[in-house]
């Protein structure tokens, strides 16, 4: 009874340790990310008045109802079209580089996972698709702008030329599909590899025997793949295509510096780029920017719920309801139920 | 007959599978060597058309650059070094204590806190910006280190994944034992447990120091002195009107930003791809 209570005493006395250990987190948590969250959601219900553009006033769901239904004058009309055609962009980039790069990542997962085929240098095929993820962002638009120049001194351009293909060079940034083609192949370019060893992780952790019966019982490549490796890979898919699916909404870098000059074009402007401009660009609008923003946080929130699903511990969320359905009984039983 | 078959088709499959993998290697790997044949040939050369064999003009290249001015590399490599460094070592350090200290003690607020980490894990910087731009104004914290800095030290996702990596292979006995040889807590976090948990120490400091030196979206929204910004930003002005016309000197330029980064990684390589496999690694 005595030892019991001491280490009862004891577990209460490290119990302080604990959040001491989680309150810098914490912390800097409520100072540089949740208030500046919460006073976001602040200025969505603001705009600025007069020529300085700092003192706001509150205008309630002015801001929302400009950019969702942009009925009141010319200028919700013209926040409304941008908002919307920049959801589009993100829609658009997004399908067109999440498709190939999805697709390309499975082939290359199963096969790379699958001992029965016999492929040389596997290690250096990762590192090598792998690699165009670590670059920053900046460099490679940088690199793709050159690679791409729309004059005859552009690599792509003068092959294309040298080999009769096109007459005159092609105006790859000035025309607006081929643009956004080409940022759905630098974005698939960047992330394909990352995706790719996501999934061969996943395909990994699926207990090998099960391949090895299906093999016994004379399963196909086909029947093995739609049969086998599908349904168990199922949980990380989803995690996969909704973490993407995040990093889509959110795509700024490329976007933002894929351009000749400073002007942006309408049609590769993102919902990222929608914000940042009327923040930190020349279209000064802290209240839309911040609706957006919040519109933004909305629909992340809800991806986040899915991914919060997956990642919870399975271990402690069993052991909680173990617990909870022990203590029911117990408790059923002391009544005498 | 049958076995025979089936062996020959799968060695048919297999050079298939080969051959397309070399073309996506080929995909990946053009980009930066024509990168790095046209940084080491003059512009005129340039002009006449894509090349394979490198030139000798790398220097030169390099010489214009740093005569324009308009792209200083070492100011931005200096910048870029300063913060990304920093907020490595703070991000890392403190997501250790934080997942130390939900893994080693029992307190009553610990699984809010765990499920509150889970919850934010997700949270893109983009949805605050307008709010941690505003504060950081009012705060006279705009153009400086500060506000890309301290932030780092509450990294969830850092401190997920260093959560996970605790669980699997961290013995609480230890901790325990070092009580009865009395260690304070604190010291028993640093000389124990900082060093049972370095090989995920080591992968979490990687991908945070590469997520901090490619960062552009946090810097571009508070650096505006020329002397302050990072490299990311200062790559923007290669392909700026300035130096359009001769492109030896931006493919030079270019190049600076993006080889050592792939010597680097290279080196890392064995690393980087286990910890990506790993953070993907959920039941």
């Amino acid at each position: 009874m005595a030892s019991g209570a001491t280490l009862k005493r004891r577990k209460l006395s490290y119990a302080k340790y604990g959040y001491i250990f989680i309150l810098p987190f914490f912390l800097v948590y409520a100072v540089f990310q949740l208030y500046p969250l919460l006073y976001t959601f602040l200025i969505s219900t603001e705009r600025a008045v007069g020529k300085s553009k700092t003192d706001m006033e509150y205008v309630g769901m002015q801001n929302f109802s400009d950019i969702l239904i942009g009925s009141g004058g010319r200028t919700a009309a013209s926040l409304h079209a941008a908002f919307i055609q920049s959801f589009q962009n993100t829609l658009i980039i997004w399908i067109g580089n999440f498709i190939p790069q999805i697709i390309l990542s499975l082939l290359l997962a199963v096969w790379f996972t699958d001992a029965s085929l016999k492929i040389k240098g596997k290690g250096f095929f990762k590192v090598v698709m792998y690699m165009p993820n670590i670059i920053t962002a900046a460099s490679v638009s940088a690199l793709f702008l050159s690679l791409f120049n729309q004059t005859d001194v552009g690599p792509v351009n003068s092959v294309l030329l040298s080999l009769g293909i096109v007459d005159n060079p092609v105006k790859f940034i000035d025309n607006a599909t081929i643009k956004r083609g080409l940022i759905c192949f630098i974005q698939c370019w960047m992330w394909f590899g990352n995706t790719m060893i996501l999934l061969m992780s996943g395909i990994l952790g699926i207990n090998p025997s099960l391949f090895e019966a299906a093999e016994i019982d004379g399963a196909n490549s086909t029947q093995t793949f739609f049969r086998i490796t599908v349904p168990l890979l199922q949980p990380i898919f989803v995690f996969v295509v909704v973490t993407s699916m995040i990093g889509g909404l959110q795509m700024f870098d490329i976007p933002w510096l894929f351009n000749l000059g400073t002007t942006r074009d309408p049609d590769t402007k993102t919902i990222a780029v929608f914000i940042f401009e009327r923040y930190s660009g020349q279209l000064k609008n802290y209240g839309i920017s911040a609706a957006a923003s919040i519109l933004l946080f909305i629909v992340t929130g809800i991806l986040g719920l899915i991914i919060f699903y997956l990642n919870r511990d399975k271990d402690e969320a069993a052991l909680n309801k173990f617990r909870k359905s022990q203590a029911k009984n117990s408790l059923k039983g002391g009544l005498g139920i | 007959m049958k076995t025979a078959n089936n062996t020959l088709r799968k060695n048919v499959k297999s050079t298939i599978v080969f051959i397309v993998c070399i073309l996506l290697a080929i995909i990946c790997l053009l980009p930066i060597y024509i990168l790095i044949i046209n940084a080491t040939r003059d512009s005129i050369s340039i002009q006449r058309g894509v090349s394979i064999i490198p030139s000798v003009h790398f220097f030169q290249n390099y010489k214009n650059l740093m005569a324009k001015r308009v792209f200083q590399p070492f100011i931005g490599f200096r910048n870029s070094f300063i913060i990304a460094t920093s907020a490595t070592v703070l991000s890392v350090f403190f997501s250790t204590l934080t997942a130390y200290g939900l893994i080693v003690y029992d307190f009553k607020f610990k699984g809010f806190a765990y499920s509150f980490i889970l919850a934010v894990l997700m949270i893109p910087a983009q949805v605050s910006g307008v709010g941690f731009l505003s504060m950081m104004t009012k705060i006279n914290l705009y153009d400086t280190f500060v506000p890309l800095i301290v932030p780092a030290i509450a990294a969830p996702a850092t401190v997920f994944f260093m959560r996970q990596y605790m669980k699997s292979a961290f013995p609480l006995e230890i901790v325990e034992a070092a009580r009865i040889d009395g260690s304070n807590e604190f010291r028993t976090f640093m000389t124990i447990g900082i060093p049972m948990v370095k090989p995920g120490i080591a992968v979490q400091c990687i991908f945070a120091f590469i997520f901090q030196w490619n960062n552009f979206f946090t810097p571009s929204m508070l650096i505006v002195s020329e002397s302050k910004k990072t490299l990311p930003m200062m790559v923007r002005n290669l392909s700026s009107d300035r130096l359009a016309t001769d492109y030896g000197i931006v493919y030079a330029g270019i190049a600076l930003t993006i080889v050592p980064l792939v010597i680097v990684y290279i080196f890392l390589s064995k690393y980087i791809i286990a910890g990506v496999a790993l953070g993907g690694v959920k039941e």
